[in-house]
C-alpha cells in the first residue's frame, strides 16, 4: 500500500473513531426546552459548545453566539439526557458462584461496547447509565457509570473523576436473590446475608485502620486485599453502594447497615418501598425504583405496587426511576416515569427521577442531568411531550456529539427493531463508503 | 379457635373480586367506541341482565329509573386477550402456582385450560383492572404440543361460570431451544425433539396417527373401534376442524412450517408470535390464516431477535387480520397488558382506530366469538372498558371495567 495511501485511509478511519464535540457553537432554537433545573420555557434556546451546555433559556433573554450553527428545532421537546441508575446493558456480566462476597469483581472488565443493547439505550435517550453485575450476590463487584458516546472501546465511555479514577459503585443485594441453599458459602437466611455483610465491614474498617496506623510505611501497611480496599473506597464514601433490595424489612436491613457503618448507598427496585415511605424518607437514603407492568414473579415481589413512587415523594423521599435493562426495555425508559406519573407521582418529581435524581444517586450531578451552562452537552430532542406514548426520542446527544438520530436508517433499526438490530455495532461501517472515496481520490480517482 | 376463623375469614374477604351485583347500567360516554360503527360523541350504553340493550347516541334517548349512572370520558368494548397464560401461571412465580406448561411429554394436546384455570389469581384481577374482559388463556408455548386454551371473562368468579369456550385451540410450538431440548424422563421415551425438523417429523407423525384413529373410530362394527385415546381425540378435533391449531412460530423458516403443516393436513391454524413477520408477510397473507402478534415490548432474544414495535403496522399494511397478546415469559412481568401492547404499536405506525380494533373486535372475530362481544351494540354481553381520556395515553386511568354486566371498580388503574 502507497504510504499517502495508508495515510489517507489511517485519517478516514481515525476521524470515523472518535467523533468529536465541535468547537463552533451549535443552537437549537424553537424548542419547548424542560431543564429539569428550573421551569419549561416555551420557544427555547439551547447552546452548546466543545461538548458543554453553554447557553440555555427563553429565546428572548438567551443569546446565540455569532457564528453558530443554528438548528430549528420548533414544534419539538429539548430536555437532559436521561440518566438511568440501574441497568445491565452491554451484556456484561458480575461474579461467580464462587463466593456471596466479591467486590473485588469489576463489570469494566467484562462489558461489550458495541453491544445492541448500547445502541438502544442511546435510542431510548439514556446518556449515562450505571451498569451492575447481577444481584445473585451479597457484594456482586464494580459498577460502572458510562457516558453513552458512540466508542471503540469501553475506555471512550468511562467517566473520569478530578482524582483519575474510574467512576462505578459497589452492588449490594439482600433478600431472596442471594440466598442459597445452605452448606455452601452463601447464606441460607435474612439474618445469615447480614451477618455476612457486617462481617465484611468490619474486616473493612479494620484493613483501612491498619492502613491508616501505618501511614507511608511500606513494612508496616497491610498486604493489598482487592476485596478490602474496595470496601475501604466505600467506608471512604468515596464509592456509592447500589443495593438491590425488595421487601420492606429487608429495605430496613440495608438502611440499619448503612446506619451502622456509614457508607452512602441507594435503595434500588424497592418493591415495597410503600410500606416503609417514611423510615426511607427519615433515613435520608434516595431511593431508585423499578415499574413494572404487572406485580410477582418472585415472593418478594409479590407486592410491587406502581404506587411506589407516589408514595416516596409526598414522604418527601428522593425518588429516581431505572430500567433494569432486559427488564425493561430502555428504548422506552421514559416510559417509566409515565406510568409512575400515572401512579400518582407528580410530572416534575418524575422528570426528575430520570435525570438529576439518578445523576446524585451516581454523585454526577455536578456533569449531568440538568440542562444548565457548563454541564456536560448532553441532552435529547423529542417529538412531543416527554410523558405521551405518542412521543419518540429523535436524537440523542452526548458531550455535544450526536449518538442516536432516529432519522438514520441504521439508528432507526435500533429503536424500533426488526432483523439486525440484535447485532453488535459494525467498525466504522459508516465510513468505509468515505475511506474509499479517499482511496480513490488519492490514487488520482482511478477507483479502487 | 373461633378468633383464627374470624381472622381467616377477614384475611378471605380482600380476595373476593371486587365486582358489584349486576343491576342495569346506563353508561355515558364522552366518546365512545363501538367499533359497530365510527366513534359516536356523546354516547350512551344501556345495559340490563349482563347484555347490552343500546349502544349508541345519547341525545332524545330516556335512561329508565332503576339504571345505575357511570360517566367516563371514553368508553370502548372490553379488552379482548387472544393469547394468555394468566389463571394457569400465577403471580407468585413458585411452583405451586404454574401450570402452563408440563413437560413430562412432548405431546400433550389432552391437557385442559379448564383444568388448571385459576379464576382468582391475582393476575387476572390485575389485566381486569385495565380494561381486560375476555382472556385466552392456557398452556404456553415452550413444549411441542403444550395443550389447549380456553376462552374466559375475567370476573374472577369461577372457570364454570366465567367460561365462554373451554376448549379453544391446540397449542402448539415450534423452533426454538424451548422446544427443541431433546429431553425426556429418566429411561422413558417420551423424549421432546432435538431440532426443529424432528419437531415438525414428531408432529406429523402424530397428526397420521391421529388421522388412523379418526377413521378406525368411524368403523361400522363397534368391536373394530380402537380403544379411546384423549391425546389422539384432541388431535382429530383438530384435524376435522373443529378446534384449531394456536402455532406459535417467530422465525420465518418456523411460520413457514406451520403454513406447510397447515396445507398438508388441511389445518385451520393461527399464527401466534410470529416475530419475523415482516419476513414472510406474503406468504401469511396468503394462507388466509390471522396472526396473535407478540406483545410490541416483548424482549428481543434468541427466536424473537428480530421482533420490532412496528411490525403490528405492517401487518395492518399488508391486511393481515391480527390482535395482540399478552404472551407467556418465565420471568417479570408475570403478566403484560395488552392495552399498553397496543398503545405503543398505535404509536409506533399503527394509529389509534385499527390498534383499538385490533384487542377488541378484531380479537374478538380471530377468536370466534365476535357474535357475544368485541363491540357494542343490541343483544352483546355488555363487555366495556371505561377510561378518563385518550385509552391509550400513558397517563389515561382505566376507571371502571365491566364483565358481563357486572361493574369492576379494581382501579382506578
Amino acid at each position: 500500500m502507497p504510504p499517502r495511501l495508508l495515510a489517507a485511509l489511517v485519517a478516514a478511519l481515525l476521524a470515523a473513531g472518535a467523533a468529536a464535540a465541535q468547537e463552533k457553537p451549535l443552537a437549537f432554537t424553537g424548542a419547548r426546552i424542560i431543564p429539569i433545573a428550573g421551569q419549561p420555557v416555551d420557544n427555547g434556546i439551547l447552546v452548546v459548545q466543545g461538548g458543554r451546555i453553554l447557553a440555555v433559556g427563553a429565546a428572548a433573554s438567551t443569546a446565540i453566539p455569532a457564528g453558530a450553527e443554528v438548528r430549528d428545532a420548533r414544534g419539538k421537546v429539548i430536555m437532559p439526557g436521561l440518566v438511568d441508575s440501574h441497568s445491565h446493558i452491554g451484556g456484561a456480566s458480575g461474579a461467580d458462584g464462587a463466593s456471596p462476597v466479591q467486590p473485588d469483581v469489576r463489570v469494566l472488565d467484562a462489558i461489550d461496547v458495541r453491544h445492541a443493547s448500547i445502541q438502544k439505550a442511546q435510542a431510548g435517550g439514556i446518556t449515562t447509565v450505571n451498569v451492575m453485575p447481577g444481584s445473585g450476590h451479597l457484594i456482586s463487584g464494580q459498577t460502572l457509570y458510562l457516558k453513552l458516546r458512540d466508542g471503540r472501546v469501553i475506555d471512550d465511555l468511562l467517566i473520569r473523576l478530578s482524582d483519575g479514577s474510574t467512576a462505578g459503585g459497589l452492588k449490594m443485594a439482600n433478600g431472596t436473590n442471594s440466598i442459597r441453599t445452605p452448606g455452601g458459602p452463601f447464606p441460607g437466611s435474612r439474618a445469615k446475608s447480614a451477618a455476612l455483610v457486617r462481617e465484611q465491614f468490619v474486616k473493612a474498617q479494620e484493613y483501612k485502620a491498619r492502613r491508616e496506623r501505618a501511614g507511608n510505611d511500606p513494612e508496616k501497611l497491610p498486604p493489598r486485599d482487592l476485596a478490602l480496599e474496595m470496601l475501604v473506597e466505600v467506608l471512604e464514601g468515596r464509592r456509592i453502594v447500589q443495593h438491590h433490595t425488595h421487601r420492606h424489612d429487608d429495605i430496613l436491613t440495608v438502611l440499619r447497615l448503612q446506619k451502622e457503618f456509614g457508607f452512602k448507598v441507594v435503595l434500588h427496585h424497592v418493591s415495597e418501598a410503600a410500606k416503609v415511605a417514611a423510615e426511607i424518607a427519615a433515613s435520608g437514603v434516595p431511593a431508585s425504583v423499578i415499574i413494572l407492568d404487572s406485580p410477582g414473579g418472585k415472593l418478594e415481589a409479590r407486592d410491587f405496587a406502581l404506587e411506589n413512587c407516589a408514595a416516596l415523594e409526598r414522604a418527601g423521599a428522593e425518588v429516581g426511576l431505572h430500567t433494569d435493562d432486559s427488564v425493561t426495555d430502555s428504548r422506552l425508559f421514559l416510559r417509566s416515569a409515565a406510568l409512575a406519573v400515572r401512579a400518582g407521582m407528580t410530572r416534575d418529581a418524575a422528570l426528575r427521577a430520570v435525570t438529576i435524581a439518578n445523576a446524585r444517586m451516581l454523585g454526577l450531578e455536578t456533569r449531568v442531568g440538568t440542562l444548565e451552562p457548563g454541564k456536560d452537552a448532553d441532552f435529547i430532542l423529542l417529538s412531543g411531550d416527554p410523558l405521551s406514548v405518542y412521543t419518540e426520542v429523535e436524537q440523542t446527544w452526548v458531550d455535544g456529539v450526536k449518538v442516536f438520530d432516529l432519522a438514520n436508517p441504521a439508528d432507526r433499526l435500533y429503536a424500533r427493531g426488526g432483523p439486525g438490530a440484535g447485532d453488535s455495532r459494525r467498525a466504522v461501517l459508516c465510513c468505509f463508503g468515505s475511506a474509499w472515496d479517499i482511496i480513490a481520490a488519492a490514487n488520482g480517482g482511478a477507483g479502487q | 379457635m373461633k378468633t383464627f376463623l374470624t381472622t381467616l375469614c377477614l384475611l378471605a374477604l380482600p380476595a373476593l373480586p371486587a365486582a358489584e351485583t349486576a343491576a342495569p347500567l346506563a353508561i355515558f360516554g364522552e366518546t365512545l367506541h363501538t367499533l359497530a360503527g365510527p366513534a359516536i360523541k356523546d354516547g350512551l350504553v344501556l345495559v340490563r341482565d349482563g347484555r347490552v340493550t343500546y349502544a349508541g347516541p345519547a341525545a332524545g334517548r330516556a335512561v329508565p329509573a332503576d339504571h345505575r349512572v357511570l360517566r367516563a370520558k371514553v368508553v370502548t368494548p372490553g379488552l379482548i386477550d387472544a393469547r394468555a397464560t394468566a389463571g394457569l401461571s400465577g403471580i407468585l412465580n413458585q411452583p405451586q402456582d404454574q401450570d402452563m406448561l408440563d413437560r413430562s411429554a412432548p405431546l400433550q394436546p389432552e391437557l385442559r385450560a379448564i383444568d388448571a384455570y385459576n379464576a382468582r389469581d391475582p393476575l387476572v384481577a390485575w389485566v381486569r383492572s385495565f380494561g381486560i374482559t375476555t382472556l385466552n388463556t392456557g398452556h404456553a408455548p415452550g413444549s411441542l404440543v403444550s395443550g389447549q386454551t380456553m376462552i374466559v371473562r375475567t370476573a374472577g368468579h369461577s372457570v364454570e361460570e366465567d367460561v365462554i369456550n373451554p376448549a379453544a385451540m391446540i397449542a402448539v410450538s415450534l423452533g426454538g431451544s424451548a422446544v427443541n431440548r431433546a429431553e425426556g424422563p429418566p429411561g422413558g421415551a417420551a423424549k421432546s425433539p432435538g431440532t426443529r425438523a424432528k419437531a415438525v417429523a414428531m408432529l406429523r407423525a402424530e397428526l397420521i396417527k391421529a388421522q388412523e384413529y379418526a377413521r378406525k373410530r368411524e368403523a361400522k362394527d363397534e368391536t373394530k373401534r380402537p380403544a379411546r385415546d384423549l391425546r389422539l381425540e384432541t388431535l382429530a378435533r383438530g384435524l376435522d376442524g373443529s378446534q384449531r391449531f394456536l402455532v406459535t412460530a417467530h422465525r420465518q423458516q418456523d411460520i413457514l412450517a406451520a403454513l406447510r403443516l397447515a396445507r398438508e393436513f388441511n389445518l385451520r391454524i393461527v399464527l401466534d408470535g410470529c416475530a419475523d413477520a415482516p419476513l414472510v408477510l406474503e406468504e401469511i397473507k396468503a394462507s388466509g390464516f390471522p396472526v396473535i402478534l407478540h406483545p410490541t415490548m416483548a424482549r428481543a432474544s434468541e427466536d424473537t431477535e428480530n421482533l420490532a414495535m412496528d411490525t403490528a403496522a405492517r401487518l395492518a399494511a399488508t391486511g393481515i387480520p391480527f390482535t395482540f397478546q399478552s404472551g407467556y415469559e418465565g420471568y417479570v412481568p408475570k403478566t403484560r397488558v395488552i392495552l399498553f401492547e397496543a398503545a405503543l404499536a398505535a404509536a409506533r405506525g399503527l394509529g389509534f382506530e385499527r390498534a383499538l380494533a385490533a384487542i377488541t373486535l378484531d380479537a374478538a372475530r380471530i377468536l370466534g366469538i365476535d357474535a357475544r362481544t368485541g363491540s357494542l351494540a343490541d343483544g352483546k354481553d355488555a363487555d366495556l372498558a371505561l377510561f378518563e381520556g385518550d385509552p391509550f395515553e400513558y397517563t389515561t386511568h382505566v376507571t371502571t371495567t365491566v364483565v358481563a354486566g357486572r361493574v369492576f371498580a379494581d382501579g382506578p388503574r
